[in-house]
């Protein structure tokens, strides 16, 4: 273990928590400049602390070294309960490094983007402390040395992310959807829980670099003995990440999420907190590569979530509720790469994610903006020639997202793809893969279509616009553009970082976060060695699944016409089942709502009103009252009854004592 | 046959429970008053045969502040009664029962 102590780490996570204390203080007394200044400079020294700290960790090298190069900063003692010993400790590696400077970056510039958004918002102040708390918050999930101050991290974005969902609350829909996101969170938090309970009950510890070391102690036979208990730890802490990083079953709070303002839809629910299950798996890897179940478990519903989200989102017409389920689409994928043991590919594709997806955020915030609130796409087209800033940063969003070649998703994509062909061995041999590859590629090609579909149907084609929308009809100032462009740079070159193998140029993504990878990576190849002809057969296929997915678009809604409801119309019944988004809402209002509902009504009547209200409050009523008419007999007033009564009382005693029974 | 304290005893508690009997049965509150006179003198009679058996003088200075406090409650009590008189021109305690309810 090569860990160097540092001072960086604490003030990059106490300066944003300070701005959101400041600005949740005094920010509704100060004027609007300087509350967005309060809410913006913590955030930048964030970042280029950050970045200190990551060429400071590059400097530590160590890459071919089994164990991860880290900086640490102990801040001194927070929980030691018997064996249960947990710090105010920061642990920065490269994996850590690389989500600080996500957070930090990506988040500086949707804060910028917000002092345009928020502009006439009466909350400005409170909405600036809210993001700064988030971005204290998600950096201690990602910098916590321990599993307990990174559940803290996790439950602390979790709530920013109800109060951002819910900002405001003055309309009862956007409550309801941040109560939704909570609830659904505390079922995945909740099983996370018992996975960092169950790994402690296991280890005798919570510290991830004590696991680490554990872990590689082990010797297989202790591990085959242990694996079911091992299996059941990493298959709740994934259940755990289903909650935060809206996968199957848990993912239905990430479409009502988009209640809330654009930018936190870009910032939380897109960019970085919704990834932090995809970091914790990584982060954990070592515990994940010793159980196959979990990793092909974690494949396959990563995978069905991409799909499934994918066809959601080709049917839908609010524009963010599109990228929800692009999101959600695109972190199947990554849970795909988790699965699939290529944690490199997940990160690569978090980081190349984080970039187009809060550009297209933006975007869609900034066309939002223009329409003075419009968010149905059937009310929009045309808007290329308006928003030229936004139409080309979109543009340039889907492109990567699609997978068009050289742009990020285009790298990080086929990265995956080659994962799971070249990681078969992992998956326990070519059968689970041959199924994976082909549904991978139509997950892809899926991904082009209903970006595609976006962007045709929102900036080409005819103004659809309502009067309303037309009459304010503006690009939006510099400081919301500035941003977007700044992102579309990144979501261009993005993925020149992770070159592939084969073309024999460096890459320095996967080179800087190997070392926290490295038990993986000392699986996958021990199995499998590199195949070049594999990974071109790998490149071509996911670049022609990108571009027929484009293609295929462009014919349909490219052109406007009527094929796209002609196409529907022939195939009534599955074109309701995605319309209504494979009724999952209803399936879980019918049977969990129903059955708490029916549950409830059968408490109300017979342990509420029968057992409770009658039995218990009513019978202890109805006994003092009882009691008290019988006893309030002999308080008749009458002082010869009293008297008469106590000589007989007198006399009763008297004979006891005579008798000798009794001793006075 | 001499007289023992037995039989002392036996006359006082004769007497106390001729007393008790008066007072839950009787109405009238003189007649009432008389009984507690009657129990009162019991307990004097009992206190002043056990002060001579045993040839102690304790039980005679209790009967002595017995009367005292009996004559005191007498001249209170029959001020209480005439004056009640004057009001419900009634002695009977059935009838004395303002405080009720």
């Amino acid at each position: 273990m090569n860990t160097v102590a540092t001072g960086l780490l604490a003030p990059l996570l106490l300066l944003p928590l300070a701005g959101a204390a400041l600005n949740g203080a005094v920010g509704r007394f100060l004027p609007k400049p300087l509350s967005a200044a309060i809410g913006l400079v913590p955030i930048a020294v964030s970042f280029v602390l950050a970045l200190v700290a990551a060429l400071q960790l590059h400097g530590l090298g160590g890459a071919e070294a089994y164990g991860a190069a880290a900086l640490t900063q102990d801040l001194g003692e927070w929980l030691n309960v018997g064996p249960l010993v947990a710090n105010w400790a920061l642990h920065f590696d490269a994996v850590t490094a690389v989500m600080a400077l996500v957070i930090t970056g990506v988040g500086f510039l949707i804060h910028l983007y917000s002092v345009g958004y928020m502009h006439d918002d009466e909350g400005f102040a409170k909405y600036f402390a809210y993001l700064n708390l988030f971005v204290a918050a998600m950096l201690s999930l990602v910098l916590a040395d321990n599993l307990i101050l990174l559940f803290l991290g996790w439950e602390g974005v979790g709530l920013v992310s109800w109060l951002l969902i819910g900002f405001w609350y003055k309309d009862a829909e956007k409550v309801d959807a941040a109560n939704k996101a909570f609830i659904a969170n505390r079922v995945g938090d909740l099983a996370l829980m018992l996975g960092v309970f169950l790994l402690f009950g296991l280890a005798g510890t919570v510290h991830v670099g004590e696991l680490r070391e554990w872990v590689s102690h082990l010797s297989p036979a202790q591990i085959t003995a242990g694996g079911t208990l091992l299996t059941t730890s990493t298959m709740l802490l994934f259940i755990g990440c289903t909650g935060k990083s809206a996968q199957i079953p848990l993912y239905v709070w990430l479409p009502d999420a988009m209640a809330g303002p654009t930018p936190v839809s870009a910032l939380i629910h897109a960019a970085t907190m919704v990834t932090a299950g995809i970091y914790l798996m990584v982060r954990l890897n070592f515990l994940f590569v010793l159980t196959p179940v979990t990793l092909a478990v974690v494949a396959v519903i990563g995978l069905a979530t991409a799909i499934m989200a994918g066809t959601i989102g080709l049917m839908q017409n609010d524009i963010k509720k599109v990228l929800a389920y692009s999101t959600i689409s695109q972190l199947g994928f990554m849970f795909l790469a988790v699965g699939v043991a290529a944690p490199a590919a997940a990160m690569f594709h978090l980081v190349t994610h984080a970039f187009f997806k809060a550009l297209l955020f933006l975007g869609s915030g900034s066309v939002i903006h223009a329409l003075s609130g419009e968010q149905d796409i059937r009310r929009m087209g045309g808007l290329g020639k308006v928003l030229p800033s936004t139409s080309k940063t979109f543009l340039i969003g889907c492109l990567a997202i699609a997978g068009f070649p050289l742009t990020a998703g285009f790298f990080s994509k086929d990265e995956i793809l080659w994962s799971i062909m070249n990681n078969q061995q992992v998956l326990g041999g070519p059968a689970l893969s041959s199924v994976l590859f082909p549904l991978a590629l139509f997950a892809a090609f899926l991904t082009a279509l209903y970006m595609f579909r976006l962007y045709f149907v929102v900036f080409a084609g005819e103004q659809r616009l309502t009067d309303e929308a037309k009459s304010h009809l503006h690009e939006s100032p510099a400081v919301m553009t500035g941003p977007l462009w700044v992102l579309a740079i990144l979501s261009l070159v993005a993925g020149f970082a992770g070159l592939p193998h084969f073309t024999g140029l460096p890459n320095l993504f996967h080179h800087f976060i190997a070392p926290v990878i490295a038990p993986t990576e000392a699986l996958v190849r021990s199995v499998y060695s590199h195949d070049s002809g594999a990974i071109w057969g790998c490149v071509g296929a996911g670049t022609v699944a990108g571009l027929s997915g484009m293609g295929l678009a462009f014919v349909l809604w490219g052109r406007g016409g009527e094929r796209p409801a002609r196409l529907a119309a022939s195939w009534p019944r599955l074109h309701a089942l995605v319309l209504n988004k494979y009724y999952i809402d209803e399936l879980y209002e019918f049977t969990f709502g129903k059955a708490l509902r029916i549950k409830s009504r059968v408490y109300d009547l017979f342990v509420d009103n029968l057992v409770i209200d009658t039995v218990a409050v009513g019978g202890a009523g109805w006994l003092s009252t009882f009691s008290g008419q019988l006893i309030g007999r002999l308080q008749n007033g009458n002082l010869q009854r009293y008297l008469t009564i106590a000589f007989i009382g007198l006399a009763i005693v008297l004979f006891l004592i005579a008798r000798g029974g009794v001793t006075p | 046959m001499s007289l023992t304290l037995e039989h002392y005893l036996l006359l006082s508690a004769a007497l106390f429970t001729i007393g008790a009997v008066g007072l839950v049965t009787r109405r009238n509150v003189i007649v009432l008053f008389m009984c507690v006179e009657i129990m009162l003198n019991a307990a004097n009679l009992a206190l002043i045969a056990f002060s001579r058996f045993h040839l102690v003088a304790d039980g005679q200075m209790f009967a002595f502040t017995v009367m005292a406090v009996a004559a005191a409650e007498a001249g209170i009590g029959l001020a209480i009664m005439v004056n009640i008189f004057r009001h419900k021109k009634s002695l009977l305690v059935d009838d004395l029962n303002v405080f009720k309810n």
